[in-house]
Parts: C-alpha cells; structure tokens; sequence
C-alpha cells in the first residue's frame, strides 16, 4: 500500500498522464459496463439507418447503414479491443520475458539460439505474419489475440535481454552469487525487478500496437465475425465514406484517443517507475 | 604455522588464467597462502596483481569464460573447493564463506529494502518464516550498529549514506555467521572516519562471530592499523608473508621495501620537501609472463640470477616467507 501511494504521487507529476490515465479508466468503464449501458447489443437495430451524430437524443452519435446504434458498437466494441489489446500483450510478455531473461543471464550459446530464433520472427513483416496466422486458424478471439501476441514477443524478448545483459554484470548480482543464491533466485528476486520497469513501458505501447493490429484486421475482414470491435466499424462504413463519414470517424477516434492515451501513461509510468528518478 | 589445528583456508599453487585476444593472462601464477583460524590476514598489492581475481577463485565465481582456475587447490577445511559441485559451493557461499566489496553505492539493488536484501540473504540458507527472517535483519542491522533498525529496515539503499550501505551490505554478508569473510578494498570507496568505523566494525565482528576475515586492500596504513598476518603480492604471485610488526619492522623482499617507502610518514617527509620513494618502472605484462623474478627489471637489487630463474620461496623463521634471490643470499 505505502508502494502504491508513493508510485501514485511520483505518476501524478505528469499532468498529461494523469489525464491518459482518466481517458483509459473511461474506456474500461464502457467494457465493463457495456451489457448495462446497452443491453440490446451492438447488432440490434433500433433506429433507422444514417442517422447522424445529434440528430436524436437517445442516440447521441447516429446510427450506421443498418440503424444500428454507433454509441452502442463503440461501448461493446472497447470490450474486444481492450481484451484483445491486455491479453495479447500478456502472451507477449510471458514469452518475451522467458526468452530475453535465458539468454541476457546465460549468454554464450543459449544467447546465440535463442536470438537467432527471435530474429527469424523479427524479419517477418509482423502485419504479414499477422494476416497469414490468422487466415492458417479461423479467425476467432482466441486465435487472433494468440496470433497478435506471436507477432509482439519479440520486442520484448529483446529489450528483456538487453536489460538482463546489463543488469547481470551489476555488483549487486554478484552479491547475490556471494551469499550462494541459485539462478532462478537470482533471476526472480535480483534481476527481474530491476529489469521490470523499461518492460512495463514497452507492455504499455504494444497494448495500443495490439489494438491497432485488431483493428486492421477486422477492417480487412479478418476479424472474428461474431464480435463488433472498432475495426469491423470502420471496415462496415468505408464503403458509406462519402456520405456518412462520422462512421469510419467516431470509431476511429475511439482507436486513436485509447492509443494515444496508452502511449502517453507509458511516459508516466517510465517517469514513475525509474528508480533514478525517485526522490528520497 | 602452528601445526596443531589445519589451517582454515589453504591455497595450493593457485592458477588463474583469462583468455584475451592479446593471448592468455595468468593473473594468478601459482600463488599459495593459508588463512588460520581467528587470522587477519591481508592480502596486499597494487592495481592488477590478481587479488581480487584470488578472491573470486576461492569462491569460484571467476567469470567463465573468459576466465578459468586452471591448477591448484582451494582447501577450505579439508575440502577442496574445486572439486566440489555447484550445489554444494553455493551452500559454502554466504553459508560457509562470504564476501564484501568495495563499491557500497552499487552493491545493494536498488528497488528492494534492505530488509528485504537482508532477509533474502538468510532465507537463501535457512527455511525460516518471513517474520523471523524480518527480526533478524534488525537483529543484524543492530550488530552492525546502524541507528533506528527498525525504521531502516523498510529503507532503500538510495537513502543510506556511504557508510550506512557498507554497513548494511557487510550484514547481509554475516547474515548466516560465516565461518570465512572475505573483504575486497571494503574501505577504498569510503572517507577516512568511516573508514576506521568500517575496519573497527570488521574486528568487533571478527570477535563477536569468531569469524576469519581475509582482507584484500592496497592501503598498507589499513593493513598496519588492522591485520595479523600480511601477503603481499606481485604481478600474480606471493613475493612475502609474514606477521604485520615483522613485516613493517623488517621487510625482506626489495619490492615490500619499496612499497613502504613510498607511504609518506608524519614528521618525516610533511615538512621538508624530500621525495617520497617510489618503484620505478611499470607492473610486468602477465600475458605469457617468463620464468623468472618478476619483480627483477624493476629492481635496484637485482643480481644475475634473478634474471635468468624463479625465487623459490625461503623461510626464515616460521610464519615468514620471501621469494627474492637477494633476501636468501643476504639471511644466509
């Protein structure tokens, strides 16, 4: 808990991170509550179609081609891209932290095979790989938030090494050794913690890259059919852009504010969680 | 050596060697020593002699590669060290044996307490609960007389002065009673007040745990107002040994001569504009040293012989012991 406040009171410095931070609780609350906001789903069609952001009260930002409602697909919609965003970036950090700490803490040849490994990844044009993954398994949640994670580890594998090549040679580790710690020990209560917040940082933009990446996805096509996400919204209203452009817009603003506000609480959390910064 | 109990440590003929792209170092060349139980030895020599690489022979955790113990033993009562499994040696590591450094500032992680270094510190060597794992941090921050235990423990390291850290890492390093402290340069880094604290420290220690302390340092006045026993090491070797009022009184080899000369003394060098003594030339090229004085092309004394073969070491008295052509011929 004293942790907690005093990680509080050092995010709370940036101003604009605080606000990232609000804008990121907003779009929680709609996924969380999106089944009591709009009850009736993002299919259902309420109103007639083309109705324009204003036009009606009930439904404050219009309705698409179908007269289903756009508030009602944003607010469902967050749910699949927060979800796909977190857990994606979850798979990713498992297997980006498992190989990055083997091969930064025992160099030499688990190095050399292991990054040889991730490079074959790296080379791949990740929205390539994306699209092939996803069209070898039938698109569903599972397999596209699976297959973004896949494309993502890497990054992280690789900035996870770097910070366990440097963190290894530090006294403090050799302390460690000194007082007879394993390397698992090592590892987990020495080096990780250290290692940790650089890697939160990174977690926090390939969330926003994991988003975008459904997205795209949905917006070709690849998405998975039984889910309304921000990107099947803009993929439904391209082919009405020239006289209904609020529907490729609204959700687009809805991609672009989550996005942003995650890059900016990730420049918080850096300033927060260095321990450089952190003042007696 | 008194020849009744076996010493606690025993180097035999040491080697320690790292491979480098300009060929192979032997930064250790067959150096022995033995610690005796209850000793203050200090090891002593300048930058590069290979006594921090002995220190993390002794506990094998030379760098490898590009480093490698290539010969001798490391007899840590009766057990040879490296013979013994990885799991073993790290039972005797901070078990058995521990070890402090000289950089206090960076030998503490930063994002834990020292409660928690502590406690990690003890729980690596005994299945204790966290809480008593916790009270016998302050128990230990006590003993080594850090003021406000209780609240220190909850500290991190940033906000403990120098000396405070020295002290705080030297208990994470008795934590689990050592029989063996080895202390590289532990009082290089700190002012000189602190640095009499941290050596008065060591002693209250050494008696209050029966522990053996093995001093690494390059300061002879440390070495003089601390030690026992002296080694005293050059380019990868033992050049003398002996008791620290013997060696002080009555140095023997021409390079422990010269290291004492070159320590500025009250009254005799502060006031008159007299030169300090200094060792000409540079430290030898341990890179395929040859077989011989390594010390010779440095030395005044130097005699044909010391260019051509290796001073075998010649004792004089018991506990004392000198590797020099000339110190033989001159006691014979």
């Amino acid at each position: 808990m004293r942790r907690l406040t005093e990680f509080w009171r050092r995010y709370r410095r940036n101003v604009l991170a605080v606000l990232a931070f609000g804008v990121l609780l907003v779009v929680a609350a709609m996924a969380v509550f999106a089944d009591l906001l709009y009850p009736q789903g993002p299919w259902e069609m309420v109103t007639r179609p083309f109705l324009w952001p204003g036009d009606r009260s009930q439904h404050l930002l219009g309705s698409d081609m179908l007269g289903r409602d756009v508030m009602a697909g944003i607010v469902h919609g967050s749910r699949v891209s927060l979800l796909i965003g977190v857990v994606a970036t979850a798979v990713a950090f498992i297997i980006g932290t498992l190989v990055g700490a083997t091969a930064g803490y025992f160099r030499g040849w688990v190095d050399d095979v292991l990054m040889r490994f991730t490079e074959i990844f790296q080379t791949i044009p990740p929205f390539m790989f994306l699209i092939v993954l996803v069209a070898i398994f039938k698109p569903s949640v599972t397999t596209i938030t699976l297959a973004i994670g896949i494309v993502s580890w890497p990054t992280l594998a690789r900035l996870v090494r770097s910070e366990f090549l440097t963190l290894r040679e530090r006294d403090f580790v050799q302390a460690g050794f000194v007082i007879g710690m394993s390397n698992t020990r090592i590892i987990l209560t020495q080096i990780l913690p250290n290692a940790l917040p650089p890697v939160i940082v990174t977690s926090s933009v390939i969330v926003a890259t994991a988003i975008i990446n459904e997205s795209a996805l949905s917006f070709l096509g690849l998405g998975d059919p039984n889910l309304m996400s921000w990107g099947t919204m803009i993929g439904a209203g391209r082919q009405v852009l020239r006289n209904a452009w609020y529907l490729t817009a609204l959700p687009g603003i809805a991609i672009l504010l989550t996005v942003l506000a995650l890059n900016i609480a990730g420049d918080g959390l850096n300033d927060a969680l260095n321990p450089r910064l952190k003042s007696g | 050596m008194s020849g009744v109990a076996p010493p606690l440590l025993e180097v035999r003929a040491l080697e320690t060697r790292f491979s480098t792209e300009a060929g192979l170092v032997h930064a250790v060349d067959g150096l022995s020593f033995s610690v005796n139980k209850g000793d203050s030895l200090a090891l002593v020599g300048e930058s590069g002699c290979g006594k921090s690489v002995t220190a993390l022979s002794i506990l094998r955790l030379v760098p490898d590669p590009p480093g490698r113990v290539a010969g001798g033993e490391i007899l840590f009562e009766g057990y040879d060290l490296l013979k013994l499994s990885r799991r073993d040696m790290r039972r005797i590591r901070g078990g058995e044996m521990s070890m402090i450094f000289q950089d206090p500032m960076t030998s503490l992680n930063p994002v834990l307490t020292i409660g928690d270094q502590i406690s990690e510190a003890i729980r690596t060597h005994e299945s204790v609960s966290r809480r008593s794992a916790w009270r016998r941090c302050v128990e230990l921050l006590e003993l080594v007389r850090i003021p406000d235990p209780h609240r220190r423990v909850h500290d991190y390291p940033h906000r403990l002065s120098g000396g405070m850290r020295q002290r705080a890492m030297i208990a994470m390093a008795v934590a689990c009673a050592p029989k063996l402290l080895i202390a590289d340069e532990p009082t290089t880094a700190l002012d000189v007040t602190i640095q009499a604290q941290v050596l008065g420290l060591l002693d209250r220690l050494k008696r209050e745990l029966g522990m053996t302390v093995l001093l690494i340092t390059h300061d002879l006045g440390v070495v003089a107002e601390w030690a026992n026993r002296v080694v005293v090491m050059y380019a990868g070797n033992k050049v003398e040994e002996g008791r620290v009022d013997e060696l002080f009184a009555q140095p023997l080899h021409p390079y422990t001569q010269g290291l004492l000369g070159a320590i500025p003394q009250a009254g005799r060098v502060h006031y008159t504009n007299a030169r300090l003594h200094e060792i000409s030339g540079t430290v030898p090229n341990l890179i395929d040293p040859p077989a011989r004085c390594r010390f010779a092309e440095r030395c005044a004394k130097a005699i044909d012989i010391c260019h051509r073969e290796y001073p075998a070491p010649f004792r004089p008295a018991a506990g004392r012991e000198v590797s020099c052509f000339v110190a033989e011929r001159d006691l014979a």
